[in-house]
């Protein structure tokens, strides 16, 4: 009997200690493996190259000499060429055209759409069949559509409207909006689907709740349908505002940043400060207006964890 | 067919709802039942026009002979019917090979990412160790980054990789495993590994799973729906991919379609061009067409992690 009650205070400490590291350096070993690809490829291709980029930026770097420190000579550079007004102000255009266009139709269609009770996945895969095409294809695609003369495809479909060819890609004033309107073909169809979700999710008390107190249809859109869907058109227009701030494929591949720079984009300016430049690349510079346009994005993108953080606990 | 996932896929909208805006009762009266009505197949009309129209005129000017498709472009009915583009785009022009490409990236880069995630999921998610917190936080950083601000540093690091000096161009590595360092994948992969049901975990461990059995065995199939989604999204964003590769991969004989098309451009014969955009956008299709449920519940996946 006193054996048994007696052998706890010697030794227990050290077994417990024992088992308990054991136990760690098991585990430990095991969450290292699961750790290991991740810890890698994230280290190497994300963590490592935004320091580089910080260090970069205020660095004078081509691949030949060695880099040295210029501090905000970089900035200063970007900030002083006349090229970076006009890429800006390029970029908030097609971000303006981009909002004209893209944010209405989604919603119209997707609020049709929600209406329709047979075949609703014909509608769905139609809307979201271009967002499946791959970018390229469908620039190079349009591309041919916009062709200026009169045998063009939108300028044949003008023509029976009795309506003049536009010059479409090849004139400075009608060159973004018509980069902008196949953009939003290309991409539409994600933000209906994303709509789509949202109103389905609306509860139907709601509505019947409505319908006792005699509301008509466009009441029902007005002071139901959108303030409950608010929250996700608010969070897809700050991430179309992040997205169209990136624009890089379509006025590279539509009019490499021509006419006249009338389609010159802030990525457009980063690639062509990086990679286009015949005196070398000037990478201090091109990751120094990386940076800028972060710094720029992050208010939005902080924004937006905001809200959806804020929305998300709320409901 | 019916895929595993499928049945078990996550919709978004709630299958049981049986109304929206417009109520049985509004449907009683004959103006808004055509009113109605009409707007449905407005909206059709509209989709079918502007949705598939693009890419069934493209269709279309694949087979129809060059000078025809210059001339007048939106003919339905061509003078004459030219199989032979879509051959001589296959084999002349190569695109078998470009195709070939494009599916070993998009194959290579759907295994990192889909490894990547898993493991990462389920350490962070299910295993938890101390750190995994500090660790969640730098992936959610990430996203505050905008991938441009990698683009420069990366590629310098590639063109000379630090301390061994390595140059890596036109290695498939370089696109790989970059692919794996999405953050989203790890959020999708490690939020839907927590939901999964802990007595579950535990009644393994009790069994004496370790964490690798745990794992395989039981995590994994478990997580098929997730696993889908990002797979199909892993494959289409390699699809679509452009600059990287652009960048990366010199060799014209290893460039992916989307690298090679807007160079052949200018050299090609114009409705053999069309038929090689064809065929070059008709796997994406075909994948979509297939999986159509797991595309738009993934966006709508993907939406409501944003929303």
């Amino acid at each position: 009997m006193a054996s048994i009650s007696k052998p706890a205070p010697a030794e227990t400490p050290t077994v417990r200690r024992r088992a308990i590291r054991l136990r760690i350096t098991r585990d430990g070993l095991s969450t290292v493996a699961f750790m290991l690809p991740f810890l890698i490829v994230f280290g190497l291709f994300s963590w490592f190259p935004i320091v580089r980029a910080l260090v970069m930026s205020v660095q004078e770097t081509n691949l030949v000499s060695t880099p040295t420190f210029v501090g905000l000579d970089n900035f200063a550079r970007v900030l002083a060429d006349p090229q970076f007004a006009i890429a800006v102000r390029n970029t908030a255009w097609f971000a303006f055209l981009a909002l004209i266009f893209g944010f209405p139709i989604p919603i119209v269609l997707a609020v049709l759409m929600s209406e329709v009770r047979r075949g609703r996945g014909l509608y769905s895969a139609l809307a979201y069949l271009p967002v499946v095409v791959p970018p390229v294809v469908s620039v190079l695609l349009w591309r041919f559509f916009y062709r200026a003369n009169d045998t063009g495809v939108f300028n044949t479909i003008l023509g029976w409207f009795g309506i003049d060819p536009l010059p479409w890609l090849q004139n400075a004033v009608t060159a973004m909006p018509s980069i902008v309107i196949e953009a939003t073909w290309a991409a539409a169809g994600g933000t209906v689907i994303i709509y789509l979700a949202a109103l389905l999710g609306v509860r139907p008390e709601l509505y019947d709740a409505a319908e006792v107190d005699g509301a008509s249809i466009w009441q029902k859109i007005r002071y139901i349908t959108l303030p409950q869907i608010r929250n996700v058109l608010f969070i897809t227009l700050i991430l179309q505002l992040i997205a169209t701030a990136q624009v890089f494929t379509e006025p590279l591949l539509f009019t490499a940043g021509g006419p006249a720079n009338s389609t010159l984009t802030i990525l457009l300016l980063i690639y062509r400060y990086a990679f286009q430049n015949s005196l070398g690349g000037d990478y201090g510079m091109g990751a120094a207006l990386s940076l800028m346009l972060a710094a720029f994005l992050s208010v939005f993108t902080i924004v937006y964890f905001w809200l959806t953080r804020r929305w998300s606990t709320d409901s | 067919m019916t895929l595993p996932w499928r049945r078990a896929s996550t919709r978004p909208a709630d299958p049981q709802q049986e109304r929206s805006i417009v109520s049985s009762a509004d449907y009683r009266q004959r103006r808004i039942r055509w009113t109605m009505t009409a707007l449905k197949v407005g909206t059709l009309l509209f989709l079918l026009i502007v949705g598939l129209g693009p890419l069934l005129w493209m269709v279309k000017s694949s087979i129809t002979p060059t000078q025809d498709t210059l001339r007048t472009p939106m003919a339905l009915w061509p003078n004459g019917f030219d199989l032979s583009q879509l051959a001589t785009a296959w084999t002349r022009v190569h695109i078998d090979r470009y195709l070939w490409n494009t599916i070993w990236l998009a194959f290579g880069s759907w295994a990192v990412q889909i490894v990547v995630a898993t493991t990462a999921g389920f350490a962070l998610g299910v295993l938890r160790p101390r750190f995994s917190r500090i660790l969640t936080a730098l992936v959610i950083a990430t996203l505050f980054v905008p991938p441009i601000v990698l683009l420069v540093p990366l590629y310098l690091t590639i063109v000379d990789v630090p301390l061994v000096h390595w140059r890596l161009i036109d290695n498939y590595w370089v696109v790989w495993l970059p692919a794996g360092a999405s953050a989203l994948n790890i959020i999708l992969m490690k939020r839907f590994f927590e939901n999964l049901p802990r007595e579950i975990f535990d009644a393994a461990k009790v069994d004496g799973a370790g964490p690798f059995r745990l794992f395989w065995s039981i995590v994994l199939p478990m997580s098929k729906p997730i696993i889908g989604v990002v797979s199909v999204f892993a494959v289409i964003a390699t699809w679509k991919d452009y600059l990287w590769p652009f960048l990366v991969i010199r060799n014209q004989n290893l460039q992916p379609l989307s690298v090679r098309l807007p160079i052949m451009e200018s050299t090609t014969d114009l409705g053999v061009f069309i038929a090689a955009l064809t065929l070059a956008s008709l796997i994406p299709i075909v994948l979509f067409l297939v999986f159509q449920r797991l595309f738009l519940s993934g966006a709508g996946v993907s939406g409501a992690l944003k929303g």
